[in-house]
């Protein structure tokens, strides 16, 4: 009796399985959202201590870039007046490799640089000394619109790890995404960054005019 | 003639014995990287786009707050508002929520809580200024500008 029980198809009918998979599928097709952990990193400044007024700053005019963008999201950059952020992404390169006035540790910076770099120091008097002391400022209105502000954002950033990228023959977005796991990768952003800090500095925004 | 018909001979039909574990792949593929939406969001949220893009190695240390015009505008009016967890904020409450969010931390990574703002678009910088404000206050120094890659055309 066990015997012929047996001999009976043993084997379970697999026929449905890519129907009920496809379901699941389907499912969990419609519910996800691909999680979206991308974005621009920004490090505020740490919170004002009323007994511990902020340093004075004195920085020469000529090694600070500032862009101003008003309420209606036009740009004031170095005190011309601009339609669109196009092409700020170069200024501001252009600006930070200027070495204008480089004391001794920026020479040897400038002559660790690789020759396209190298190529781009204009020597103008009138803009940044050196890397170290270049600051670049952003400053808006309460009424500018936040897809602006990240825009120029985005655009500073960007100047900053081009130049990191070529200093260690990258691509730029290979730059940016190298996640440091090892300690190869670390050696390479820091070689990257060293003596270039990314000064980016980003101003309360005024409330005239909003 | 004949030779036509041998060569409709041949089988016809396609495997698709394989087919159950390609549609397996792709349903554990959709399995891992869903999120399950736990909460509401009550604001509208349009993402601007950016170049410069990061992506955070920890997750687990990033708390997120949307700011947008709320949705439901007849309830809580047409200025741009906070929101964090499942609740709207007044940029007062922030402190308190970036205080608690942190305490659910490890001990260890306390000081590396990053805060992703999700804003939308058309909000200005006045309500966000005044957001970082708080988060300055409340310690929570690292941000990041929520943003979605902009298809570049040269």
């Amino acid at each position: 009796m066990a015997k012929s029980k047996s001999r009976m198809s043993q084997e379970v009918n697999a026929g449905s399985m890519a129907d009920i998979a496809f379901l699941l599928l389907i499912f969990f097709l419609v519910t996800t959202t691909i999680a979206s952990d991308k974005g621009i990193l920004n490090v505020l400044p740490p919170k004002l201590d009323p007994n511990n007024p902020p340093p004075e700053i004195d920085k020469n005019e000529r090694n600070i870039f500032t862009i101003l963008v008003n309420a209606n999201d036009d740009l004031l950059v170095e005190g011309e007046y601009r339609e669109s952020a196009d092409g700020l992404d170069e200024d501001i390169k252009a600006f930070v490799l200027n070495f204008g006035a480089p004391d001794e540790d920026a020479q040897a910076l400038f002559n660790s640089l690789p020759q396209s770099l190298r190529a781009q120091a204009k020597r103008d008097p009138e803009s940044s000394d050196h890397p170290g002391e270049a600051v670049v400022s952003i400053k808006t209105n309460r009424g500018t619109s936040y897809e602006k502000y990240l825009e120029v954002f985005d655009l500073a950033k960007k100047a900053y790890f081009d130049i990191y990228a070529e200093r260690v023959n990258l691509e730029t977005a290979e730059y940016r995404t190298l996640p440091g796991n090892d300690d190869a990768e670390k050696a390479l952003i820091d070689k990257g960054k060293e003596g270039i800090p990314m000064a980016i500095s980003i101003a309360e925004p005024d409330k005239i005019g909003s | 003639m004949g030779k036509f018909k041998k060569k409709t001979k041949t089988s016809e039909n396609i495997p698709t014995s394989a087919l159950p574990d390609i549609i397996f792949m792709l349903l554990f593929f959709f399995m891992v990287t869903t999120v399950l939406r736990e909460q509401e969001i009550l604001v509208e949220q349009k993402i601007p786009q950016a170049t410069q893009l990061q992506k955070l190695q920890k997750k687990t240390l990033i708390s997120y707050v949307y700011i947008g015009k709320p949705k439901n505008t007849a309830l809580y009016g047409s200025e741009p508002r906070v929101q964090a967890n499942d609740a709207l904020l007044t940029p007062a409450d922030i402190v308190q929520w970036v205080n608690r969010e942190r305490d659910a931390l490890p001990e260890a990574d306390r000081g590396m809580i990053t805060i992703s703002m999700k804003v939308d678009k058309d909000v200005k910088m006045g309500p966000i200024s005044d957001v970082q404000t708080e988060l300055r206050e409340a310690d929570a120094r690292r941000v990041l500008y929520a943003s979605v890659g902009k298809v570049v055309n040269n």
